[in-house]
């Protein structure tokens, strides 16, 4: 039996949905260890306590509440300090974190703090005799690693959308510490958070990934990819590293090896076509469908469907046909 | 200004992988090798600081690897760099920390002002050996970085989220992990491939400890089965509407 604390990710006040991913991890976690607790670990501006409810709806067995005006944006060396008390406390079996920038700035801090293992960007895990098995990425996307991880305690992060939240309600429980470093005195001070997307879904957390390529020609024509968008009503727009490279879109919104690592249910390329480094960083998408009128893009060979055509007369034609298939159910 | 450039030699990706019939590692076979993209970005934003500095001070450059990774280190020693470390390890451990110790340990008695980092290798994809680093030596770490100024002994760098930006302060001397998007890399010059050859490369032990990760096993992913071609114009798109829907559920 092994109890997992979970960092639960806040980004400007709000709990995200990986905090959500990562809880359902820790559940899974803690299961296949025999059954322990999770616990997590919540820390943000006066009034986070707020979000505890819905970690709890998720499986966490308690909530470990931080509320300070100097946890109001990410400060990384008073949280680093903060968990690895907390995990020194030697309840833990393991640390659980999201593979996200935040994640993957904190969790390295803590693993070289406490001196223990720490396995990144897990897509998945199983527990053999006390020791993790996580599949982790090598080769840009081209090669499975399956790490083992021992020690104890032991850290992990897992990649966002590789597990799916899923309700596991426990009564609320809540408990308040303290953090372990002055939040003042840290070095390295983030002094602004500029949201991108405001309003509209990131692109790890979208189910449906509309993404454009140099084929759309402007950077007005990405209205075709922002239009098949809204007509799924759960969808993102991305883009290649060519587009944002032009500045046709902002350099978050790139996908593949120097941007984003996505895996949505579907994935819409548009006029896209395949790069290598693209493909790294949305091969794991569930279902891929591309649009490009050349028809050896190497897109085509790792799409479930393509079309090979003209994107201006394909794009506005799907756009109505999802708004109809929407409409109806 | 003295900054330290930890950099990494890694197969260049666009190749088939193959896995060692024990499954235990890549099949190292015909594979080609080249200084990790993001630890590029990482050399030209240190060399382009010593520019601005009017060309006072150092980058070094540190790499932990195999005695070929000596022909990466010649690459950066090319582009500008001023002098080597080679920490020799026959195999590079899966274990972030184990490497970010024997990094540590060179660099601690360096008296850098910086540390750069690229954001990520893409070969063990880890992206945790910077602020590992930065820990071990209790120096200030800003991980992600796109934009950076350095004023005096302040520095400001933007970070790159999912879909959002930090702006960051910190003191120096500070560790920095570089992303994409700081700028493109210089090619090194003919003039610069001859003056490498004199310019010192230190050879030593890596001194790794233990591993608390290590590789259970490898394996290709499961290849996508073959794609289906649906038609030429916008009459296909019925058809791939009734695909998502009843054959991939996905609308």
């Amino acid at each position: 039996m092994a109890n997992v604390l979970v960092f639960a990710e806040v980004r400007g006040g709000d709990l995200r949905k990986v905090a959500l991913e990562a809880v359902t991890a820790g559940r899974a976690l803690a299961d296949l260890s025999g059954g322990g607790s999770v616990h997590a670990l919540l820390a943000g501006d006066v009034g986070i306590g707020a979000k505890a409810e819905l970690l709890a709806q998720y499986g966490a067995d308690s909530v470990l509440v931080l509320e300070h005006a100097g946890f109001a944006m990410y400060n990384p060396e008073a949280l680093a300090a903060t968990v690895a008390q907390q995990l020194g406390s030697g309840t833990y079996g393991y640390a659980l974190f999201s593979a996200t920038a935040q994640g993957r700035d904190l969790s390295p801090r803590v693993a070289a703090k406490m001196g223990v293992g720490l396995a990144a960007d897990l897509t998945g895990f199983t527990v053999d005799g006390g020791t993790v098995l996580g599949q982790h990425f090598n080769m840009n996307g081209k090669v499975i690693a399956t790490l083992a991880l021992a020690g104890t305690p032991a850290l992990l992060s897992v990649r966002p959308a590789a597990f799916q939240p899923a309700a596991a309600p426990r009564a609320l429980a809540t408990t308040s510490i303290t953090s372990a470093a002055d939040p003042s005195a840290s070095r390295v001070k983030v002094v602004e958070l500029k949201q991108g997307n405001t309003g509209k879904l990131d692109l790890n957390d979208a189910p449906v990934i509309v993404a454009g390529g140099r084929g759309l020609k402007a950077p007005e024509n990405f209205k075709l990819c922002e239009d098949l968008a809204d007509a799924f009503g759960n969808a993102a727009v991305g883009a290649t590293r060519a587009v944002t490279d032009e500045g046709w879109r902002p350099h978050s919104d790139q996908i593949g090896q120097t941007g984003r690592n996505v895996s949505p249910n579907l994935y819409v390329a548009v006029g896209i076509s395949g790069a290598i480094q693209h493909l790294a960083g949305m091969r794991t998408s569930k279902t891929i469908v591309a649009i490009n009128k050349d028809k050896d893009a190497p897109i085509f060979k790792i799409a479930d469907y393509g079309i090979v055509g003209d994107v201006f007369e394909i794009m506005p034609a799907l756009t109505a046909a999802v708004k109809a298939a929407k409409a109806q159910g | 200004m003295k900054i330290a450039v930890c950099i990494k030699r890694v197969p260049v990706m666009e190749v088939k992988f193959a896995i060692t019939a024990d499954g235990s590692r890549v099949d190292e076979a015909g594979l080609k090798y080249d200084i990790n993209d993001f630890d590029l970005w990482a050399i030209e934003a240190a060399l382009q600081l010593k520019e601005k500095n009017g060309n006072v001070g150092e980058v070094a450059v540190i790499s932990l690897g195999p005695d070929a990774a000596s022909e990466q280190i010649r690459k950066a020693l090319a582009m500008g760099a001023d002098r080597g470390v080679l920490l020799k390890a026959d195999s590079i451990p899966a274990d972030g920390l184990a490497i970010a110790r024997a990094l540590a340990a060179e660099i601690k008695e360096g008296g850098y002002d910086l540390v750069l980092f690229g954001r990520i290798a893409i070969d063990s994809m880890n992206q945790m050996t910077g602020p590992m680093v930065a820990e071990l030596l209790d120096l200030p770490c800003v991980t992600n970085v796109f934009k950076l100024d350095i004023t005096g002994t302040a520095g400001r760098a933007e970070r790159a989220l999912e879909g959002a930006t930090e702006v960051v302060e910190f003191p120096l001397p500070a560790v920095l992990t570089i992303d994409d998007g700081l700028n493109k890399e210089r090619l090194p010059s003919l003039k610069g491939i001859m003056a490498a050859k004199k310019k010192p490369l230190d050879v030593k032990p890596a001194q790794l400890g233990d591993a608390k990760v290590t590789v259970h096993k490898m394996a290709l992913p499961p290849e996508r089965a073959a794609g289906r071609i649906l038609g030429d114009s916008s009459a296909a798109v019925p058809e791939l509407v009734r695909l998502l829907q009843t054959e991939a559920k996905v609308l």
